[in-house]
């Protein structure tokens, strides 16, 4: 067995207990637990004028009846705004049950508590909400026009507006340089919304030991620390009472970063208020009203270029749509705004966005997070410069891109971290090649005549993007070694399915030196790991597994330097393979990582035969020294966190080939081709995997997924049998190839991976329909009714 | 996503079936695949007081298949009917169209008279029974009627099955000789009820021109639209048929909606193109039909 695993494809260690049914999910714990359900608001936009519950009582089963006059304390108040920004002036969060009005259909306004589901949901049908109607606002450019408001003390539903400008290098703004620039064009483009959609929705899970005073929390949640610090303020418990784990969770995708949800503050608290386990568990019908969505914005474009393509000047203003509420602040439109230069030197940039306030679910990040968007609106960019000057699409690009040896690469923006936009490193020159390659972009034409003579009609795509990755402020790694010679690994971020229990101990195993059978690892357990942020934002490889590489190093250390006292041999001298320490070149002279661990912890107590060897008695100790030296701590284990200085920028670029019917207008994804570059690889199976679900993601918001409000502000597609995530059988096969240029910012030189697959594909297939059809796209997603709508324009 | 409260009863036999909906009556609700009455009673859609559920009444298990058709018995699973010899040699359409039935996991479990009860205008099987002429069998305690498909789909999920009734078979007749069928839609996605569909039938004469040619139109109308095209093909050859004057008729005679997914002049539209697309197949069977004779 090798114990150099970092960059190996090593089989994810978690799926046999996840693919035959003994992962243990949110829904799987507390199966006596009471049942938590919720009266939602059927309407937008509603004053709540009466709560009548009197026929509820009724239920044989009914346990307690909440609403918003029922919460204690800071339970009453609005949820945090869990990410303030100068430029949020009006940020609103809703209360964990509505208090006087309803703003989205969904939101919670009667909780009610039984001995199971089926009687709590047969209790809520019974419970009467008087609502005197408001006139709902729907659609981001009806609500930024002011008329109707959705919170009266929000004046024209703007909850935020910024600006950003970078000048070009010879000191003109934006508007100078488009002005000045040999061409213009100008253009409007609508991106629709989406949602993260986990297979499992939310869900809490909670015990109060009313002896000890303590609350033990279980929630499907992408960060139980923070979860954690929420229920203790909220509830008033002191934060050492408080434990929060994240089981197996069935996906997240962002949307379970959010937190605290109201039913994550509020069912902890029933279960306290009643003495009882309580239980909530989200249905997929309230996963579409009462979680969130994304995606949705208007951009209008104005960019000057010169003959070569090269972009002189960019103004793009964006209408955000984010919803009832903004409890997530406004990460999503900074992060459209900063990352829409993708891999590219612009002249002059001028970014304006404003967020808008309409009664609708509200819009927290989902996986690509504003970048969807962004590379949306620079793609389309770029190819209507290329269709403008008649020059193919990739030269374009090309004439952009920021050349290998300017990096580090200054884009003069502010990032979502607060941190300066600057690139580290990345080779989109080579990366362009490789795809091109890849795809087989140069013979494409003929391709395409081919198929033209058959009566078909195919269409080649691409699309370029940079994602910034590995977001502070921080994670940790807890790495201990046990006298059975077993590795414990904990981090305090959580897993949602990505492979960590792998990756993790490749990297522990490797860096230890010590078989990957013997080691675990932990994550999202406040138990194991206290300090922690969240798996979000391509986060956690280059997060916490520089942290556990660094924790690792630590225990590393001091297991030399036990082993060396052990072997009475220099440190230096020693290596460490399988789980056993030896001088280098004498393999004879070792000692196995169990026995170091054994004597790292001086004993007066025998437990077992090895462990007698720590004893006082056993003669292994110095008589000159105490037991434990002055600066060293019993046991084998370290502690340490890697918190970086900004994020680290990967990148990557795709390709695709369409066909589409010349009657039907049906969209078929002949191939799909990705080139990406995540730094070093850990795991490149992991990798592909992630760009597989990223793809099949964006292939969604290319092509099906929307949410359909109507003008009453209700969800008309709640369900999976009209909100069209695609199966299997829509998602092709997907062609990858890696370039691995390193980041120089963390010890293991490595990029964030999660979100990268989503990103570019709707610019990619719009761009591809675009080349199959003659015609100009510019919205996604894209159905045959749409394709059929632009052929009859085009035809008039 | 919990059901309301129901009373369940679980039959053995038909008899002990119809005892059940007759005592029932309107609160009474069938349930056999339950691959429609189940989200829909878990989305509170519908709050029956009784489920009756005829899973364990073996003797509507069953497919009989010969010269004139196939009477498809209230138990019989979609796979199993898809799967039977039998069944597509006699009638080759159930076999087309029940492999657009959703995915193989629902065809498991779906009944293809559950599908028929259900009446889902957007549904394959409607179109089938619809396009050859075929009936239902319903029974109720004391007595049972054959009711024809023209007269069985009365609206968008409404059937003439009425409270305390059990809809027992299915007949799908077996076309004439020189016969062909084809099956042709559009989803949004694998196995997703169809934007727009359609049921063939060809018949060809002695002289291998049509003699008959019929569709029926899944998804743009309240049930399943049934047109006939014989004179639209004129008693040609396939090969020399005005195709895009049969796609016009068609379009001339139905009258599509817009929803979420399509609209109505893209209906209306493909509706035409999967209409050609499935005579000139059913054609090109009816062809081989007659050169097996």
């Amino acid at each position: 067995m090798t114990t150099k695993l970092f960059g190996e494809p090593v089989q994810r260690r978690e799926d046999a207990r996840l693919v035959t049914g003994q992962g243990r999910y949110l829904d799987d714990l507390g199966p006596g637990a009471l049942a938590a359900a919720f009266v939602r608001s059927p309407h937008a936009h509603a004053r709540i004028r009466d709560i009548d519950v009197s026929a509820a009582l009724d239920v044989e089963g009914l346990v307690a009846v909440y609403t918003w006059e029922d919460l204690p304390g800071a339970l009453a108040e609005p949820l945090p705004l869990l990410i303030p920004h100068p430029a949020l002036t009006h940020g609103r969060t809703a209360y964990p049950l509505a208090k006087d009005i309803v703003r989205h259909v969904g939101e919670p306004v009667v909780m009610v508590v039984a001995e199971d589901r089926y009687l709590a949901e047969d209790a809520c049908a019974l419970i009467e909400v008087e609502y005197e109607f408001l006139k709902p606002v729907v659609g981001v450019e009806e609500a930024a026009q002011g008329v109707h408001l959705v919170h009266e003390d929000v004046p024209g539903n703007v909850g935020a507006h910024m600006v950003q400008e970078v000048p070009s290098r010879d000191g003109r703004s934006a508007a100078e340089a488009i002005d000045a620039a040999p061409h213009l064009l100008e253009f409007r483009l609508d991106i629709e919304r989406s949602a993260c959609m986990p297979l499992e929705g939310k869900g809490v899970y909670a015990r109060w030991d009313a002896d000890d005073g303590s609350l033990r929390v279980y929630s499907s949640t992408q960060t139980s620390t923070s979860v954690r610090m929420a229920v203790a303020a909220k509830l008033g418990l002191p934060l050492p009472k408080v434990e929060v784990i994240a089981p197996d969770v069935g996906g997240g995708f962002g949307v379970k970063i959010v937190h605290p949800w109201p039913e994550e503050i509020l069912v902890p608290w029933a279960a306290r208020t009643l003495g009882r386990e309580v239980k909530w568990t989200e249905d997929r019908r309230e996963h579409f009203v009462s979680s969130a969505h994304e995606r949705a914005q208007v951009q209008h474009v104005r960019v000057g270029f010169d003959d070569d393509g090269r972009v002189l000047g960019l103004d793009v203003t964006i209408l955000h749509d984010h919803g009832a509420y903004t409890p997530y602040g406004i990460i999503v439109p900074i992060i459209t705004s900063t990352q829409l230069l993708g891999p590219y030197k612009i002249g002059a940039y001028r970014v304006e966005f404003s967020s808008i306030y309409t009664n609708t679910v509200q819009v927290t990040p989902y996986r690509g997070a504003g970048r969807p968007q962004a590379v949306f609106c620079m793609e389309r960019t770029l190819d209507r410069v290329a269709a403008y000057l008649g020059k193919d699409r990739t030269e374009v690009r090309a004439a952009n891109f920021i050349r290998p040896d300017e990096f580090p690469y200054d884009q003069g923006l502010i990032f979502q971290d607060g941190r300066p936009l600057i690139y580290d490193s990345g080779n989109y020159p080579e990366s362009l090649r490789m795809l091109k390659e890849l795809i087989g972009w140069d013979s494409f034409p003929d391709m395409k005549a081919r198929a033209a003579a058959e009566g078909r009609r195919i269409g080649i795509g691409v699309g370029c993007y940079v994602e910034g990755t590995g977001v502070g402020p921080y994670e940790g790694g807890h790495v201990q070694i046990t006298s059975d010679g077993r590795v414990h690994v904990s981090t305090g971020l959580t897993s949602q399915g990505q492979g960590h229990e792998t990756v993790f101990a490749q990297i522990a195993a490797t860096e230890l030196g010590v078989p990957i059978e013997r080691v675990s690892v932990v994550t999202g357990d406040t138990r194991r790991f206290g300090y922690a942020v969240g798996t979000f934002a391509s986060r956690a490889a280059v997060m916490s597994g520089n942290a556990i590489a660094l924790a690792c190093r630590k225990v590393r250390e001091k297991a030399l330097r036990i082993a060396a006292d052990a072997l009475e041999a220099d440190p230096r001298d020693l290596e460490i393979t399988d789980g056993i320490v030896h001088v280098a070149g004498t393999p004879s002279a070792s000692i196995p990582l169990a026995t170091v661990a054994v004597l790292s912890n001086p004993l007066r107590y025998a437990f077992d035969e090895e462990a007698k060897r720590a004893t006082q008695f056993s003669g292994a100790a110095s008589m000159d020294r105490p037991p434990v030296d002055e600066g060293e701590e019993p046991g084998l284990e370290g502690r340490d966190y890697y918190s970086p200085i900004r994020s680290t920028f990967a990148s990557g670029m795709h390709a695709a080939i369409v066909e589409t019917d010349p009657e039907t207008a049906e969209i078929r994804i002949l191939r799909y081709a990705v080139v990406h570059d995540c730094g070093k690889l850990i795991n490149p199976m992991i990798v592909e995997g992630q760009i597989h679900g990223g793809v099949a993601q964006g292939v969604g918001g290319a092509l099906y997924e929307k949410m359909v409000y109507d003008e009453h502000g209700q969800l008309l597609n709640a369900s999976f049998m009209d909100f069209l995530m695609p199966y299997a059988t829509e998602v092709p096969r997907i062609e990858t190839a890696h370039l691995e240029t390193p980041s120089p910012l963390n010890p293991l030189g490595i990029k964030g991976a999660g979100e990268a697959g989503v990103i570019p594909v709707s610019a990619v297939i719009a761009s591809a329909v675009e080349d199959a059809e003659g015609i100009t796209v510019d919205r996604m997603p894209i159905s045959p009714s749409d394709l059929h709508t632009l052929r009859l324009r085009l035809a008039q | 996503m919990k059901p309301p409260p129901f009373e369940y009863h679980a039959p053995v036999s038909v008899d002990e079936a119809l005892a059940a909906l007759a005592e029932t009556g309107t609160h009474g609700k069938v349930l056999a695949g339950g691959q429609s009455l189940i989200p829909l009673l878990n989305m509170r859609l519908a709050a029956p007081s009784h489920l009756v559920d005829i899973n364990r009444v073996g003797e509507l298990d069953t497919i009989a298949a010969g010269p004139d058709g196939v009477r498809v018995g209230a138990l019989a699973r979609h796979a199993a009917v898809e799967r039977s010899a039998e069944a597509a040699a006699a009638l080759p359409l159930l076999r087309q169209a029940l492999a657009l039935v959703a995915h193989p996991v629902i065809r498991n479990r779906g009944t293809v008279v559950g599908s028929l009860v259900h009446a889902d205008p957007s549904a394959e099987m409607p179109a089938v029974l619809a396009l050859l002429g075929g009936s239902v069998r319903l029974a109720r305690l004391g007595g049972e009627r054959e009711v024809a498909a023209a007269d069985f789909f009365t609206g968008p999920m409404e059937s003439a099955a009425e409270p305390g009734e059990l809809a027992v078979s299915a007949f799908f007749p077996a076309p004439p000789p020189r016969s062909g069928t084809a099956f042709h839609e559009v989803a949004r996605r694998h196995g997703d009820y169809a934007v727009a569909g359609m049921a063939a039938l060809v018949t060809l004469d002695e002289d291998l021109r049509i003699a008959a040619a019929r569709v029926a139109c899944v998804s743009v109308g309240p049930g399943p639209v049934v047109i006939d095209l014989s004179d639209a093909c004129g008693r040609r050859p396939a090969a020399s048929v005005a195709w895009d004057a049969v796609a016009a008729a068609v379009r001339d005679r139905i009258d599509p909606e817009g929803d979420i997914h399509a609209t109505a002049v893209y209906r209306r539209h493909l509706t035409g193109v999967l209409a050609v697309r499935a005579l000139k197949e059913a054609a090109g069977n009816a062809g081989t039909e007659a050169a097996h004779e």
